[in-house]
């Protein structure tokens, strides 16, 4: 009873690509941040549908440490397209 | 932050030091003794670092008013959800339109919640419902929202979401 | 097939229908704001609902509790995320679209840039 999650995996890494055309042809580059944290939350869920997938329930922590760090690192992106530096 | 009685900086460390744990506890899922002491040594290592940021010293003495937020907000969220699973349809239905019916502005508006938590679940409030976005709130509690249509900043402007947060945080309405 | 396993793959579905809406929406959509609307809006209620269609298929266990702190968790930080970018690109200097009408934001951020400097 796992092809559900398989196809719900399939259909996110499906997103994300739509995502990557954005993040290489994007503009500017807060376009680009968008598209990349769009990407890092598809990543966060098919991490959790993996454990599942493959019966390692150790992905749901890797998914959780990769949602704080996904956050921090969006902040850090826009303090610095706001101010110019990031340690002011 | 020091110069603050002695009782509340315990307090707040005593309350730190408890949520921390429950969250090891919850999270390493091992019972045994190594574990346990392990998250002993991690959490009051953290809660002496950092007491003073997650619970104010002088926010302790308001537990309960905390507490009366927490119950009141309860109906809050289930109204946002409604609104948000509103929001997404909206969205939905304006990518999938093939002529792309956007019209957007950026409109303001002032507020006069009481707190910083009122002012950001406001913010985050606005972020997830129809077709509104929040750029910016400056000192005077004064909101920057980017609105995808038309009809989006009116309703916005009509005020019902903020009188919601203003009744669950008890500011002026 | 019992109830909690349709119950769970709807879910499954409805979740990774949204991510394809709002990811399709981040390529059509004309300037950086309108994109954060689909992606942040689109983002949060798929993971919200993809993680809950988890949560029923697992049943009531430690892992569900770490999933339902992540959904928690990502329910809050998306906007907050989402406010951030939209203010920085804004000091960036990205403007918005030419079908904008209205921009009150200008003065407040051209005060902001003043005191920056």
């Amino acid at each position: 009873m796992i092809e559900p999650f398989l196809l719900t995996a399939l259909l996110l890494v499906f997103a994300s690509v739509l995502c990557l055309y954005r993040t290489v042809k994007g503009p500017t580059a807060p376009d680009r941040i968008v598209a990349v944290n769009v990407i890092a939350t598809c990543t966060i869920v098919v991490h959790v549908l993996i454990a599942f997938i493959g019966n390692q329930p150790m992905f749901v922590d890797i998914a959780m440490t990769y949602a704080l760090l996904n956050f921090l690192v969006t902040l850090v992106a826009a303090r610095y397209l706001a101010t110019g530096s990031v340690f002011t | 932050m020091r110069s603050l009685n002695w009782n509340e900086n315990i307090a707040s460390f005593a309350l730190t030091f408890i949520i921390l744990f429950a969250l090891w506890a919850a999270l390493s899922t091992f019972f045994d003794i190594v574990h346990l002491s392990l998250g002993l040594i991690c959490s009051f290592l953290v809660a002496y670092v950092s007491y003073d940021l997650l619970i104010r010293p002088e926010g302790t003495k308001h537990v309960l008013a905390v507490i009366k937020t927490a119950v009141k907000s309860i109906p809050y969220s289930f109204w946002l959800l409604a609104q948000i699973i509103k929001a997404n349809v909206d969205v939905v239905m304006i990518i999938l339109n093939p002529r792309l019916p956007i019209s957007p502005e950026i409109v303001k508006f002032d507020s006069k919640l009481p707190n910083d938590v009122a002012l950001a679940t406001l913010a985050n409030s606005i972020t997830l419902t129809p077709g509104t976005l929040t750029l910016d709130i400056d000192e005077k509690k004064t909101y920057y929202v980017h609105c995808l249509a038309k009809r989006h900043g009116d309703s916005l402007l009509e005020g019902t979401m903020q009188s919601y947060v203003a009744r669950v945080f008890g500011g002026k309405e | 097939m019992s109830v909690l396993l349709i119950l769970s793959t709807i879910f499954l579905l409805a979740g990774s229908f949204f991510f394809i809406v709002g990811s399709i929406g981040l390529n059509r959509l004309p300037d950086v704001y309108t994109r954060l609307h689909a992606t942040t809006k689109c983002d949060t209620l798929g993971q919200a609902l993809v993680l809950l269609g988890v949560i029923f298929y697992d049943g009531a266990t430690f892992t569900s509790v770490k999933i339902l702190l992540i959904i928690v968790f990502v329910l809050v930080a998306n906007p907050t995320a989402a406010h951030a970018l939209a203010k920085g690109a804004y000091l960036h200097g990205v403007k918005p679209c030419d079908v904008t009408s209205l921009d009150m934001y200008k003065e407040e951020a051209k005060r902001i840039k003043r005191r920056l400097k």
